[in-house]
């Protein structure tokens, strides 16, 4: 039995970002106690070199080494970036807010990598294992992530939920992808796919695998009905973690369920698209109804991150290259968004005080009218208002909905998210017409206001241009499906 | 034939062990049982041509975990009376749940969908096998990717660990080795010359 070397090249940023990580950790053994700029500065450095390392070695080809685990194709790449671009933001945004909480340790960086690795394994998996490993070390970084404020008794809570729920969604994972492993006798998603289509597969094991999937799935995504753990772990977590929750991951969820259902499962197609139909209505319409009643504002956008991925899965589940590159571009701007609406709650939040209650964005416009506008914008972007790239996202998933014949999908879908615009107006209502309950200025760092504004006219730009974007991911998917 | 009676012997034990884990009063003689109970699988998995995973499961889990397991047992107090209230009122469910799983196992195994139609039985190595060596070879040849990714994630479990646990409380007594070794005998022990009492 002989064994070839495998071709390194296409892992590049995996084994670049090991050997960064492993540096960061001993160079930050070495910084000033109370002064981690030089582990952040680093952190940064390695994302930009990531970056470079993906664009320089990626191909519009399919390659795939290490015996068929792992697979870089355009979407890999594409996503990827993407995943350095938020985590890099979300770095930027979260640091004022860690540093005066006392969590500015050299850990918040070096499991902030952590987790991006185990996003970029994911994305790059075409194995079961390396997927739920991948998984796996994502979600260890971000439950110790939550857990490191330890002297908060809300944060240990909520991470001791995302613990225990979690480890029983990839409880749920493992024996479906065993059931699937027991029926088709491989565990290379390829392979896999090839056994199904010929039909040698027992069916009935099949589908008794997919359901375990799929409610996996559901979990780590948190689609209604396994929703229950997202708006208490959005809550409980420090906003900064909320924020690395909310955003990036999702980018490597989205290219889990590509993954799985999409290249693995794609002969059970008319199974898993029942499912998803259920898993995306009553996420919609739980998650919209549900946000109207919140006070806490960290509540009301985990009700809408429920509410946004039922989107999500509409376009998936509607299947062909449209409803793949329209959901791609849905969860890209949901992550652009999430960034924005969760720094700008860390914006407002100052030393001692946590602005988590709709009743503190009131009357921002007298105090700080440009990140009124921002924060308008973003609001206005999440609920879908015309020129704003929400609203794009919502129509192009929609239009994939009505290409795949889901007339009655659409419509509700388009009457629950009108429900859903209500709560962020109000957002907007308060900020414009109430009086201010505190005088205090918002001041961010230069950095942090100059992302924030990006952020928030990105919204715009994107949303009156989103061409650009929307090829991208349509040529992605093209080349990968 | 004699393989046959192994089987039956560890499987009776195994059952037997796994059985007093549960019904034990005492905390510690469940765990010894978990380790007769970890003891026998292994040497059923000996019986399956599995001998790395069986000395590794004697290892790892009887050695280490099952000690772990009864430190913590006899450190904490547990106030066993109270974790048997409510029992019966918890039965049902209990069994419906067991219920289930009986169902769900005998469906998995019950031949209908993996039986040895579709899974025939593996033929038998020759004696020379190494099934380390091969799990070795396999490990850090076809499979080093996942492998290289299980020790990050190790790495990690071993960051959060010390970023969570780790305090320096003042008012905790604890030694320092590096002072420890440089202390010399005239920094602790001081000798006073004393002239001798006079005789009376």
């Amino acid at each position: 039995m002989t064994f070839a070397m495998p071709n390194l090249q296409p892992a590049a940023p995996e084994i670049f970002l090991l050997g960064a990580v492993s540096v960061l950790l001993i160079v930050d053994l070495f910084a000033r106690r109370g002064s981690r700029f030089l582990t952040y500065v680093l952190a940064q450095l390695t994302l930009l070199v990531c970056a470079g390392i993906t664009i320089a070695t990626g191909t519009p080809e399919t390659v795939h080494t290490f015996s068929g685990m792992f697979v870089d194709d355009p979407m890999a790449d594409a996503l990827k970036l993407m995943v350095y671009a938020a985590v890099s933001l979300l770095l930027v945004y979260s640091r004022e807010y860690i540093t005066v909480r006392g969590m500015y340790g050299g850990e918040f960086y070096s499991l902030a990598l952590f987790a991006m690795m185990g996003m970029m394994v994911m994305i790059s998996a075409s194995h079961f294992l390396t997927l739920y490993l991948g998984l796996e070390l994502l979600s260890l970084s971000l439950y110790s992530l939550v857990a490191l404020q330890r002297d908060s008794k809300v944060a240990v809570e909520a991470a001791m939920k995302y613990f225990v729920l979690g480890a029983l969604a990839s409880g749920l994972l493992l024996y479906g992808m065993s059931m699937i492993y027991g029926a088709t006798g491989s565990l290379e998603i390829a392979k896999m796919a090839e056994v199904i289509k010929s039909g040698h597969a027992n069916q009935t094991v099949l589908v008794f695998g997919l359901v375990f999937i799929v409610a996996g799935l559901g979990f780590k995504l948190g689609a209604v009905p396994f929703h229950m753990w997202v708006p208490d772990v959005y809550h409980g977590a420090p906003t900064a973690m909320t924020l690395f929750i909310g955003s990036a991951p999702k980018l490597a969820a989205f290219a889990f369920i590509m993954r799985i259902l999409v290249e693995g499962l794609e002969g059970l197609v008319k199974d898993w698209q029942g499912m998803l139909v259920i898993l995306s209505v009553l996420s919609m319409a739980i998650g919209n109804i549900t946000a109207i009643a919140q006070t806490n504002i960290k509540r009301m956008l985990a009700y809408s991150t429920i509410s946004h991925m039922g989107f999500v899965l509409l376009g998936i589940l509607s299947g062909g290259g449209n409803g793949y590159s329209s959901a791609m571009f849905y969860i890209v701007t949901y992550v652009m968004m999430t960034l924005g609406s969760f720094g700008m709650v860390m914006l407002l939040s100052r030393e001692g005080f946590e602005a988590e209650n709709i009743e503190d964005f009131k009357g921002l416009n007298q105090r700080s009218p440009w990140y009124a506008f921002m924060m308008l914008l973003i609001m206005f972007s999440l609920a879908g208002v015309p020129p704003m790239v929400g609203f794009y996202a919502k129509l192009s998933v929609l239009q994939a909905a009505l290409h795949a014949g889901f007339l009655w999908l659409v419509v509700v879908a388009v009457i629950l998210s009108l429900i859903g615009a209500f709560y962020y107006l109000r957002v907007v209502k308060l900020m414009y017409f109430d009086e201010p309950t505190s005088r205090e200025p918002i001041a961010p760092q230069y950095d942090v206001g100059f992302f924030m504004s990006m952020n928030g006219l990105a919204m715009l730009v994107f949303g009156i241009v989103p061409q650009p974007l929307m090829g991208l991911c349509a040529w992605a998917i093209q080349k990968s499906i | 034939m004699f393989q046959t009676f192994l089987f039956y012997f560890f499987s009776a034990i195994l059952l037997f062990a796994a059985l007093r884990v549960i019904t034990a009063r005492n905390p510690v003689h469940s765990a010894l049982f978990l380790v007769l109970a970890f003891f026998t699988s292994a040497g059923i998995w000996l019986l399956l041509e599995a001998e790395f995973l069986a000395i590794t499961l004697v290892l790892v889990y009887v050695g280490a975990v099952m000690v772990l397991f009864l430190f913590v047992v006899m450190m904490l107090d547990i106030n066993l009376d109270r974790l048997r209230e409510g029992f019966w009122n918890w039965f049902p469910l209990g069994a419906a749940i067991a219920i289930v799983m009986v169902i769900e196992m005998a469906l998995v195994l019950g031949g209908r969908y993996f039986g040895l139609a579709d899974m025939p039985v593996p033929e038998a190595r020759p004696a020379g096998y190494s099934n380390t060596k091969e799990l070795g070879r396999l490990v850090y040849t076809e499979y080093v990717y996942p492998f290289e990714i299980a020790a990050v994630i190790l790495l990690v479990a071993i960051v959060a660990a010390i970023a969570l646990t780790l305090r320096r409380r003042r008012d905790t007594r604890h030694q320092d080795p590096a002072k420890q070794v440089l202390v010399r005998a005239r920094d602790r022990v001081r000798l006073i010359p004393m002239p001798p009492e006079p005789k009376e």
